[in-house]
């Protein structure tokens, strides 16, 4: 289910180094495999683009990585006063701020993963021009290095959760199962998107768009008890649905334990994965050329 | 030792033109294609199949092309721009695929088709180590390893820990070289990328080539500098217009290059598609006369000499550089036009025409060759190899009569002696 599983699954086999090392190079037709072992044998290098995507998110800026705190924040402060103060949006009975910020917490992490790997390709076009190694390995460091934000805005969640007084249950050791769908269903979109965007630039037009509508398709701002059942597990095929309710379920303890949604979202956020890498494979070859 | 490590068969690459266009976007470009954008993708949609296989709109940069490399063998790739030779090493080096054919190496790759790919600027000497390093595929103990060597080599030792943003020019070079030196591959493919640095630096990187190739190794080298082809390749393969012309001793190629850039001078300039730049002005002739007030027919030493560029158009801060060099292909001199002095003058009566103007040409007698690059606006409009050769004839500099000396240097300097009788 989660995304460490599904890559060690197909690479359970230590590397083999084979000497002498034998390349054959041809053209390849149609669809090609994942080939997550050369993924594997480059882990390294994995390591190293998000190491350098940490270190050089907040350089030359003078807040920093106050900046992964902020973006949530101000818009829990916004959210409050509109949905919370004006519009009075009903919130499981936990106070509005912490409602909201439970769900823009992981929204944020999603939101800035996917712009951020929409973009990674063509950011990286000159590596693509000139270096040989697993494609895959740019979107997948380019959404890993957004964890370290996610921890910090994380901290200050659970200061949040401890000013308002909220007793957290034993649910809450499933956060990191939500935040693996998140990645899963960010990085999915991010591969499809980034793929496209090699091709068509009017991807980096869409891709802030598509976030907007997105963010108001997925119960941040207010709860998904408004849906009743049947409703609400469908509402779930949107994978940002169940790990939004995922984390009020696992932290605020919101009496709507997610279950089918939560199955519903993550068969979603897979099947996006899965569609993409393939995608993002099979228009690989092409990429040197056309970025 | 004589086993083949490379073999490639029938290795051929398809551009598709537009493809070729969109990789050159300026944000007018952005801006048409944001609005023609619904159209095109349902060109692109209806064309489908992945790739737009419509003959017309495609060129191919390689066609058939095969070859053995033995082990321990340096092999020279030559031929002008546009002949497929980067194209060869980057299917080789598998940053893109082969339209048709097939290749097979044998042995751990290491490509370096430009240093410093994947340096950032805002990390320090010392993180840009390890990233390049894993980007060109070590391992993290193996840079661990040579660490000390890296740096040493690139003489940074002080500023290892400075952001790279910080460095000039030359220690960017230095260290971006040291990290691929390093790399210690089977098999090295190599492009081009003695072209940059100065000329300390680039003796270095040619020192390490040797050393490189010396060990045993197997290297593939593209360059247009036929005299490190000349010395450091036991083999040369030149490329034309995609497919192997070529492929012999070193020195053999390099005479079928040389001759094959002569006889295309004899053709106008605009019809020659081996060029560079965007093409908004073009070099459209060029004439080299011994100067208007001669009436010599010949360029001879000591004499005046004049190269007058006939473009096909002017824009501001339009600037020309060109570049003689030997028969050997060995560089000698170089003229900026965009470098000014309080000599150059100013003519309108010369239209789209720039004219250099050499008082006493300081070349031995012998065969040259000229290289030209034109550009406005700090853009790079057109870029010719080859675009004009000339003959000088033996004369004399300021009376000292000069004759032709092979391996004695090409370029004669005013002076005069004083002697004791």
């Amino acid at each position: 289910m989660c995304l460490l599983c599904f890559f060690v699954a197909y690479d359970i086999q230590p590397v083999m180094t084979i000497s002498p090392q034998v390349v054959v190079i041809k053209p390849s037709k149609g669809w090609v495999s994942l080939n997550l072992r050369t993924l594997w044998e480059y882990r390294e290098l994995l390591y190293f683009l998000t190491w350098r995507d940490i270190k050089v998110r907040y350089k030359q800026t003078a807040l920093g990585a106050v900046w992964a705190i902020l973006q949530p924040m101000a818009t829990m402060l916004i959210f409050s006063l509109f949905f919370g103060r004006l519009v009075k949006v009903p919130s499981d009975g936990i106070p509005y701020p912490i409602f909201a910020f439970a769900a823009l917490v992981p929204w944020t992490f999603f939101a800035n993963g996917l712009n951020q790997s929409s973009n990674s390709l063509i950011a990286s076009a000159n590596l693509l021009k000139k270096v040989y190694f697993p494609r895959l390995a740019i979107p997948i460091a380019t959404v890993l290095a957004g964890v370290v934000d996610f921890v910090l805005a994380f901290v200050v969640l659970l200061l949040l959760i401890a000013y308002y007084r909220i007793t957290p249950t034993i649910n809450i050791v499933w956060t990191p199962l939500f935040l693996a769908l998140a990645f899963i269903t960010s990085l999915g979109v991010g591969l499809w998107m980034s793929a496209l965007n090699v091709k068509y630039r009017d991807v980096r037009y869409v891709v802030p768009f598509l976030i907007q509508i997105w963010l108001f398709a997925t119960p941040v701002a207010y709860p998904s008890s408004l849906l009743s059942q049947p409703w609400r597990t469908i509402y779930g095929l949107n994978p940002m649905v169940g790990v939004v309710e995922g984390f009020r379920w696992a932290l605020l303890g919101t009496n709507t334990a997610p279950g089918l949604m939560v199955v519903a979202s993550s068969i979603a956020a897979l099947l996006i994965l899965i569609t993409g890498a393939f995608y993002f494979r099979y228009m690989e070859k092409t990429f040197a050329d056309v970025v | 030792m004589s086993e083949v490590v490379i073999r490639v068969e029938g290795l051929s690459k398809r551009f598709s033109i537009n493809a070729r266009q969109e990789s050159y976007q300026t944000l007018r470009d952005t801006i048409t294609t944001a609005a023609l954008a619904p159209f095109r993708a349902v060109k692109s949609l209806a064309a489908a199949n992945g790739n737009q296989e419509t003959d017309e709109e495609s060129i191919w940069a390689l066609k058939d092309v095969s070859f053995e490399v033995k082990n321990g063998e340096v092999v020279g790739l030559i031929g002008r721009n546009g002949a497929g030779k980067s194209t060869l090493l980057k299917i080789l080096a598998r940053v893109t695929e082969p339209t048709e054919g097939y290749a097979r190496i044998v042995g751990k790759i290491g490509s370096l088709l430009e240093v410093g790919v994947g340096f950032h600027l805002e990390l320090s000497g010392r993180e840009n180590i390890f990233l390049n390093g894993a980007i060109l595929g070590m391992k993290r103990a193996d840079i661990k390893q040579r660490f000390d060597a890296i740096v040493s080599f690139a003489e940074i030792e002080k500023f290892i820990d400075t952001p790279v943003k910080h460095y000039s020019s030359g220690m960017y070079l230095r260290l971006a070289f040291a990290v691929a030196a390093h790399l210690e591959p089977e098999i090295l493919l190599v492009d081009e990328v003695l072209a940059v640095g100065d000329a300390a630096f680039q003796k270095k990187c040619i020192g390490k080539m040797e050393e490189v190739a010396g060990e045993g190794r197997t290297v593939l080298f593209v360059s247009h500098n036929m005299a490190a082809v000349q010395s450091l390749c036991t083999r040369g393969i030149f490329l034309h217009n995609g497919t192997v012309f070529t492929d012999a001793t070193a020195s053999a190629s390099i005479s079928a290059y040389l001759r094959m850039l002569e006889q295309s001078v004899t053709q106008d300039l605009l019809e020659r598609s081996d060029r560079r730049g965007r093409g908004q002005i073009r070099l459209a002739r060029l004439e080299i006369s011994t100067g208007a007030n001669d009436h010599a027919l010949t360029l001879a030493t000591g004499r005046p000499a004049a190269f007058v560029f006939h473009l096909t158009g002017t824009a501001p801060k339009t600037s020309c550089i060109f570049t003689i060099y030997d028969d050997f292909g060995q560089p000698l001199a170089t003229f900026n036009s965009a470098v000014r002095s309080p000599d150059d003058s100013r003519d309108e009566s010369l239209g789209n025409s720039l004219v250099c103007n050499i008082d006493e040409l300081p070349l031995v007698p012998g065969r040259y060759r000229i290289n030209v690059a034109i550009s406005a606006d700090g853009e790079l409009q057109d870029h010719l190899e080859g675009a004009a050769f000339f003959e000088v004839e033996q004369g004399a500099i300021r009376g000292r009569p000069v004759i032709r000396g092979k391996g004695y240097g090409r370029i004669c300097l005013q002076h005069h002696w004083t002697s004791p009788s």
